[in-house]
């Protein structure tokens, strides 16, 4: 099931589509939209292979950047990659990533990494993949001192990581190793240390450590392996004759997964599961059979199969996934057994957008999208009914909509091993995300009843303002990162680059949170502005906090902060992105007056200082510098 | 299934994995009359006929393979009669 990617739909007409793109592309008119349309079927290898080229080739036509994140990833590792370069590259259009991917020479995977003038290293790399075997490691034996050859292997892949690291700003990726299929001594080989199986256990605990202090990020090949059987997945075969490191016929699992990686680094990934309710979250039909009729709960096969997508949802709800519903019923009924069914675990409470009425689920999509602020293409929607996959597939492209298999038992399985919810990190930030979601309903409907200023003098909001901190930085750098829409220069920093400027005193950083009566709504604003020029080189803000006032809160931050430091006057920027148009007036509503460039193009704006006075704000604001 | 059939399903194939619209495809047919065709595209085309035809090839029976006649007759006596 997963290792033929059964969550996606057939790819019918590829060739003929193929064929349209291509013409596209060599007439200039290629789009994004159209590569990623055509990476939404079950792709086999040669389709991969083909779909690499049309990405290729509308790389070299240089369009302007659209909706897609870009890449150049270089990958690395043991045997013939060849195939899975371009795989990879196809596969990440699905994951809205364009990448470009530069392999290394066969067998030099070791000079690649360490040479700092290596054809690889001086690509113009953003992330590499390191993709070792056992057989590569010197860990294809048993070892009387299993210590010390594990010690050399991740020394070995230590010295790849940091060679690469220097040349790919964005991060390392590194492949767990799979233990081979074959064992010594049998079930003795997870005792016995040193066993080929628990030397390669060892790397790849070392490997996870490695991830968790941000050495490297993690790709757990070793459990995709498990995922589909070490007897399937290892083809000695193919080893002896080509030095394929796998079954290539498990391609495409492996290019995808590396690809929601991809995603994941660069923040791509799904943030809202919107979950159909008949048949979907219980066995029946609400409006038919009743709250007593419906099936769900312990004592019944279907009951407990419906039980566990349930405790699924609840699963991604605590990891910081939004979930919301999207329903074909009456708003009353479709509520019924989140109230009332004694074995019902989702509650109202969980869903943070609520849509259940008579209307087509496209329109209703875009409706929960646009009441939760977030993008269209931040969904997956998870439905069993075909006819209504095809008309969200067929009306809203940017929505995943995963396959299903006929038996709901399956549901989770499926749904968690697409991979659209892929983290490369957790903070307490992403345990919280899901009430903050909640609340803001909370407030929205709040503000219904009430005046602008005395809401949001109701609201007791406090704003914490204080410098980049270690604490904070890999939540900054994901901030840095994922935020396009208010994101006046959409300047992209990795975590290191953000240490950097943590310590650089010639610039002013800001950190930004704000708690209100409904809760914390986490880091809400990242600012990084130059001392020597006061001008502004990043200032990005999350759109939840919209109309709450902050920017002029940061404004008047900043400008303390200029005048404390002589400055007469602040400069500031505005880059036009795909998606940062909403801040094109941004300084212009602040008071700075335009210095140069058209609208809708890069403009840049001046504040004279002696013309500012910081406004009355309906908050308090807590200095940590 | 014949030899000629066995041709005309590889000629097939061959359309897909090496991505060209047209190929004229006859017994005599080698490495040499397709550009397309390297190292590893051969991987590929070797993989999607297993696919196609639920075969398993050893390495030794297409190692000295020289066109796709030969091919043919290999992938004829792997099929059940």
């Amino acid at each position: 099931m997963l290792a033929d990617l059964d969550w996606l739909e057939p790819a019918t007409d590829f060739r003929v589509r193929l064929k349209a793109v291509r013409a596209a592309i060599a007439e200039g008119t290629g789009d994004e939209e159209q590569l990623y349309a055509l990476a939404l079927g079950r792709l086999d290898l040669n389709q991969l292979g083909q779909l690499a080229g049309a990405v290729a080739s509308y790389v070299a036509t240089d369009a302007a950047p659209g909706p897609l994140a870009r890449v150049r990833l270089g990958v690395i590792g043991s045997g013939t990659l060849g195939l899975i370069e371009p795989a990879i590259a196809a596969s990440a259009l699905r994951h809205r990533v364009i990448a470009t991917v530069v392999g290394g020479d066969y067998g030099s995977a070791m000079q690649d990494a360490i040479d700092p003038q290596s054809a690889l290293r001086t690509a113009g790399l953003d992330l590499a993949l390191i993709a070792l075997d056992y057989r590569t490691l010197g860990l294809d034996r048993a070892q009387p001192n299993p210590g010390a050859a594990v010690d050399a292997a991740a020394a070995m892949v230590g010295a790849m990581v940091d060679g690469l690291a220097a040349s790919a700003a964005g991060g390392v990726m590194v492949a767990t190793i799979v233990p081979p299929v074959e064992p010594l001594f049998g079930s003795f080989d997870a005792v016995e240390p040193g066993s080929v199986a628990a030397q390669v256990a060892a790397l790849n605990a070392r490997l996870a450590d490695w991830a968790r202090d941000k050495r490297i990020v993690l790709v757990d090949i070793a459990r995709v392996a498990a995922w589909v059987g070490l007897d399937r997945w290892h083809d000695a075969g193919q080893w002896h004759s080509a030095k394929l490191p796998f079954d290539p016929d498990l391609i495409p699992l492996y290019a995808d997964v590396v690809a929601r990686t991809i995603a994941a680094v660069r923040g791509t990934t799904r943030k809202c599961l919107v979950l159909d309710l008949d048949n979907t979250l219980w066995g029946g039909i609400i409006g038919d059979d009743g709250v007593d009729g419906i099936a769900l709960g312990q004592g019944s096969a279907k009951g407990e199969a419906f039980l566990a997508i349930q405790q699924m949802a609840l699963g991604l709800r605590q990891r910081g996934i939004i979930l919301a519903v999207c329903s074909k019923n009456d708003d009353d009924v479709a509520r019924i057994p989140f109230r009332d069914h004694p074995d019902m675990p989702l509650k109202e409470a969980h869903i943070a957008s609520f849509v259940a009425n008579w209307g087509d689920k496209a329109t209703n999509l875009r409706a929960i999208a646009s009441a939760l602020n977030i993008g269209l293409d931040s969904l997956v929607f998870l439905d069993d009914n075909p006819v209504e996959r095809a008309q969200v597939r067929r009306e809203r492209p940017l929505v995943a909509v995963p396959e299903v298999p006929a038996d709901p038992a399956l549901y989770p399985r499926i749904l968690l091993g697409a991979g659209y919810f892929e983290a490369v990190a957790f903070a307490q930030e992403d345990r919280d995300r899901a009430d903050q979601y909640r609340a803001n309903a909370e407030r929205a409907a709040f503000a219904g009843t009430s005046d602008m200023v005395g809401y949001l003098a109701s609201l007791d909001m406090v704003a914490d303002i204080r410098p980049f901190d270690a604490v904070n930085r890999a939540r900054i750098a994901q901030l840095i990162n994922k935020s396009n829409q208010f994101n006046l220069t959409t300047r992209r920093y990795t975590e290191a680059q953000v240490a950097a400027l943590e310590a650089d005193p010639a610039k002013l950083t800001m950190q930004v949170r704000l708690t209100d009566r409904f809760g914390d709504n986490g880091m809400i604003s990242v600012i990084v502005v130059d001392r020597a020029t006061w001008e502004i080189d990043t200032w990005l803000m999350s759109c939840r906090v919209l109309g709450r006032r902050m920017e002029e809160a940061v404004l008047a931050h900043i400008a303390a902060a200029a005048r404390d430091g002589g400055a007469s006057a602040l400069t500031g920027r505005y880059l036009p992105s795909v998606k940062n148009k909403m801040v094109a007036g941004h300084f212009g509503k602040l008071g700075f007056a335009k210095v140069s460039g058209e609208d809708g193009k890069e403009t840049v704006w001046r504040l004279d200082l002696a013309d500012y006075a910081a406004p009355e704000l309906p908050m308090r604001i807590v200095d940590g510098s | 299934m014949t030899v000629e059939e066995i041709v005309a399903k590889i000629a097939d194939v061959m359309v897909d994995v090496f991505d060209v619209d047209e190929l004229d495809v006859t017994e005599a047919t080698s490495a040499d009359d397709v550009d397309e065709w390297d190292s590893l595209s051969h991987i590929r085309f070797i993989i999607t006929l297993e696919r196609l035809f639920k075969i398993k090839f050893l390495n030794e029976e297409i190692a000295d393979l020289k066109n796709v006649g030969d091919l043919a007759r290999v992938i004829q006596a792997k099929l059940p009669a």
